[in-house]
């Protein structure tokens, strides 16, 4: 089968049940998307499907003929998509690790809605949990990457 | 000295690159080793080494070497400031190196919120200054001038009068060949330029384009990746194994039985079945098909509900009594105004972020290996023990730690990799994953305790008896430990700051029946849950206000004298002294005072709402909560606000001492809410973040503000005291605003039922 991953073609003829999250982590060493739970519970491993979040702990590469994904790596070029930003404006992350989840996560929203209200940032950012506790930092920044220009918050 | 140190560490690179190991983890993240190695990096080869903390190269690169580890608390970048500061280096040229386990650091275990406070802080300044002192010296004696005439300033040595200046690494050949001072001077504060400001995180573009190194992305050419099935039952070993399915699946390479410790197995591995494999799907998916019969185990009949109650009439008796100040029982027998209450703190799990993982490579009598781990020297000193390899033979890296909280203290799965990888004669990656770490770890303890006092007429306190019943952290290093120990009742319990004549504290009988160990903040979180809401309860008692009544209760400012709390044995601090970091009772009221302020404390909420406020002191820091709660008509409840006071005295990086009071909060809560973990037959009963709740961002607070209070007093820890107390201000302020209490935690749907 064929799909892309940041832009690259990619082929895959392994076990179709695999988890997207493990063709990423263990063949592609894309190590950016995370394991956290393996059962779509916390949002560590979310990536972009089509331009939509996903969970790839549960997302079999059976799923992704002719898709296109999209990892943390891919998220920009330079580390600059206006989430990462963000992110580094509110010097979000304390361990660091759910954060790949939850920039994407917060990239995919702000796709859907460029001006998300506090309630649309629970709602989608309510799948991804952060042990830390960054919570308040992450709705600081969702809110100071949707003021950025609406240009640059398109990502891949 | 540093010729031989540059030896060592040639030999160290060409033994880590023959070990075909291809990664090292730097402030900018991953490299290739032999990249490093070609690279025209002075500091590899001719470098000025005053220190075990850093490294002036002749490329003016300086490398500072962070023995602790990163695990959120931003360390890496708090030790580079100090470092950096005291050198007076140029920012731009510094870089970071982690630390191997390595006696020579001192202790590396990053637990006791103790990385910054107490002597750390002054060795990682002497180390800045010596080196500074040292690049003076030797422009001094090249330029010829009085050392007092030199300056280092911003990565040059400067001479005013004759308007020279030098960069360092063109000091660092005449640097080498001085003498190291043994003490120097330290800057004034009025003269640092990172210590106490704003600093980005070192690792901070790493997180954010997801090419940080964690434990789980740790890896070796070759390695396999293995899953271990554990025994679902503490002290349960394998009676027999079925692997036929498991190698059927493709990707699986072998099934290994991987032996266990007895109880208490310390930080040594709980035994199981190995599934290995090309990659980490097929270990899963083969663990997945393995039939494995345990044996009985001692502790099959491990049941919460019953445990509860056999708690609850441990604490209902009379104890052994660990501390007795005046004549606690005779006050209690004859007062007229009595409160007497219990409360309950289930098993918590750690539940980072990132479940434990790492990978390690034995060739012959050598072991290599990579880990998210909290303590590298353990680490080392455990696999050497399990694998019967001299200690000097272990090397343990450290990756960064997708969160720890005590958890990766426990070195057990760096044990199994290290085993794993001899016994099939390749580098093997042990991965666990979140079933394995909420049902296999190191839980914290589960308590009941009774507290009961007595009132005068004017709502003094005038006795206080505080019943313990929690199976202690000790009971997993040796037989026979049933009792909540003097180390762990030294965290708020004999150190409550009260005012009280008559206090008794009787400890009862609780044998464990898991793995128990030390959790973000330890025993405070029970005892300062139990002592922050009878404080609340006893307020109310007396008819007075709870901040006027903790105020009052606190007495007038004065710092205790703790070897007269009528505790049988001495009260530990910590690690400090009492005489250098006193219990003041001055900085509990300066907290409470500060968060009572910032918090509109008193002000007039609509029906529904409520405020709490707790005060608790933990690792030598003060810290006060109070907050904001919302429940409504069917017990929803939800947290608009959240003020946090905190004195840990002067904070080195002021920005991470708030994200620590922020996630301190969020954790707090967590525990207060959602989070129990239970036993039923034996097993732990959750099992991943579905059931084992934590908070998400719906329910977190919307607001959480941090006040740092600094009134000059000795530096305290700063990562694990802000949990305390939030989780009693919590159910304080549901009090207030639903008059219900809540005396067990979580607090779950009780809110809802009641």
């Amino acid at each position: 089968m064929r799909l892309t991953i940041n832009g690259t073609p990619r082929t895959y003829d392994g076990d179709p049940n695999q988890p997207l999250l493990w063709f990423l982590r263990d063949d592609l060493q894309l190590t950016g998307t995370k394991f956290g739970c393996g059962i779509a519970a916390c949002g560590a491993c979310t990536v972009h499907v089509d331009g939509s979040a996903m969970m790839a702990c549960v997302t079999p590469m059976a799923a992704l003929e002719g898709k296109s994904v999209t990892t943390i790596e891919g998220l920009s070029a330079a580390g600059d998509h206006p989430v990462q930003k963000a992110w580094a404006g509110a010097n979000v992350p304390q361990c660091g690790y759910c954060q790949s989840g939850q920039m994407m996560a917060a990239a995919a929203l702000l796709r859907q809605k460029p001006t998300p209200t506090d309630a649309d940032i629970d709602g989608a950012m309510a799948m991804n949990i952060c042990r830390c506790g960054t919570y308040a930092r992450i709705r600081e920044a969702i809110k100071a990457a949707a003021a950025m220009p609406a240009s640059s918050t398109g990502g891949r | 000295m540093t010729t031989p140190t540059t030896i060592e560490r040639r030999t160290f690179l060409q033994q880590l690159a023959a070990s075909g190991l291809v990664l090292t983890i730097g402030a900018g993240g991953v490299r290739r080793l032999d990249a490093m190695e070609a690279s025209p990096d002075g500091a590899l080869a001719e470098a000025f080494e005053p220190s075990v903390f850093v490294r002036v190269g002749e490329d003016g690169l300086v490398t500072v070497i962070c023995h602790r580890s990163e695990m959120g608390q931003g360390i890496r970048t708090s030790m580079v400031m100090v470092i950096a500061d005291e050198l007076e280096a140029d920012w731009a040229t510094v870089r970071l190196e982690q630390a191997i386990g390595d006696p020579k650091y001192g202790d590396q275990n990053t637990d006791g919120s103790s990385s910054i406070r107490g002597t750390n802080y002054t060795r990682y300044r002497q180390a800045g200054a010596t080196a500074r002192r040292m690049l003076e010296a030797a422009a001094a004696a090249e330029w010829n001038v009085p050392a007092a005439e030199v300056t280092g300033s911003n990565g040059m040595v400067v001479h005013a009068r004759s308007n020279r200046r030098v960069a360092y690494g063109k000091l660092v050949a005449r640097a080498r060949t001085l003498p190291v001072p043994k003490e120097v001077p330290l800057k004034q504060p009025s003269q640092f330029r990172f210590i106490g400001k704003q600093v980005p995180s070192l690792d901070l573009q790493a997180m954010l384009t997801g090419t940080a190194v964690f434990g789980q992305d740790a890896r070796m050419p070759g390695m396999r990746i293995a899953v271990i099935q554990r025994p679902p039952v503490y002290g349960a070993t394998v009676a027999k194994v079925d692997a036929t399915e498991a190698l059927k699946v493709k990707g699986v390479v072998k099934v290994v039985e991987v032996p266990g410790a007895p109880i208490p197995s310390a930080f040594l591995p709980l035994g199981g079945v190995a599934v290995l494999a090309t990659s980490t799907w097929a270990a899963m998916e083969g663990r997945r098909k393995l039939a494995i019969t345990w044996s009985a185990s001692p502790n099959d009949g491990y049941d919460s509900v019953s445990y509860r109650q056999a708690l609850e009439a441990a604490v209902r008796a009379e104890g052994n009594i660990v501390r007795d100040l005046g004549d606690a029982p005779a006050a209690l027998d004859s007062a007229t105004k009595k409160v007497e209450l219990e409360y309950y703190v289930p098993h918590l799990a750690h539940a980072p972020m990132e479940p434990p993982a790492a990978v390690a490579s034995v060739t012959g009598d050598r072991c290599e290996a990579w880990t998210c781990t909290q303590d590298p020297q353990a680490a080392r000193d455990t696999i050497a023990a399990f694998l019967k390899l001299p200690k000097e033979n272990v090397e343990v890296h450290v990756t960064l730690l997708g969160g720890a909280f005590g958890r990766k203290s426990k070195p057990d799965y760096a044990c199994e990799a290290a085993w794993l990888s001899r016994e099939t004669g390749t580098p093997v990656k042990v991965v666990w994953t979140r079933e394995d770490d909420i049902q296999n770890g190191y839980p914290h303890t589960v308590s009941m305790q009774r507290i009961e006092a007595t009132l005068d007429a004017t709502g003094g306190i005038t006795s206080w008896r505080h019943r313990i019943a929690a199976p202690p952290i000790a009971s997993v290093f040796a037989p026979g430990q049933e009792y909540h120990s003097n180390d762990e009742l030294d965290l708020g319990v004999l150190d409550m700051p009260y005012a009280i004549p008559n206090v008794r504290v009787e400890v009862g009988r609780a044998p464990a029946h898991s793995r128990i160990g030390w959790y973000r903040a330890v025993s405070n979180v029970p005892q300062a849950f139990a002592i922050c809401s009878f404080m609340d309860e006893l307020a109310h008692a007396a008819g007075k206000d709870p901040l006027e009544f903790l105020l009052s209760s606190l007495g007038p400012d004065r710092v205790l004298d703790m070897t007269r709390t009528g505790a049988r044995k001495p009260v530990g601090n910590y690690g400090a002294t009492w005489e250098e970091h006193p219990n003041d009772v001055a900085r509990h009221r300066r907290v409470l005072q500060a968060v009572a302020r910032e918090a509109g404390w008193g002000r007039k909420l609509p029906a529904g709402e409520g405020l709490g406020i707790a005060v608790h002191r933990s690792f030598l820091t003060y810290v006060a909560s109070v907050v904001h709660v919302r429940v409504d008509a069917k017990g929803a409840v939800t947290i608009p606000r959240v003020d946090i006071a905190m004195d840990c005295g002067f904070a080195v990086n002021p920005d991470r001492v708030r994200a620590q009071c922020e996630g301190a909060v969020v954790m707090s809560l967590s525990n207060a809410m959602t989070s129990e973990l239970s036993y039923r037959d034996g097993r732990a009963v959750q099992s991943n973040y579905h059931d084992y709740q934590v908070l998400r961002m719906n329910a977190a607070p919307r607001e959480t503000r941090v006040h740092l209070v600094d009134a000059g007093g000795p530096m305290g820890g700063v990562g694990e005291p802000g949990v305390p107390p939030v989780a009693p201000a919590l159910t304080n302020a549901i009090f207030a605003a639903t008059g219900k209490r809540i005396r067990t935690l979580p607090i779950g749907d009780q809110l809802a039922r009641a």
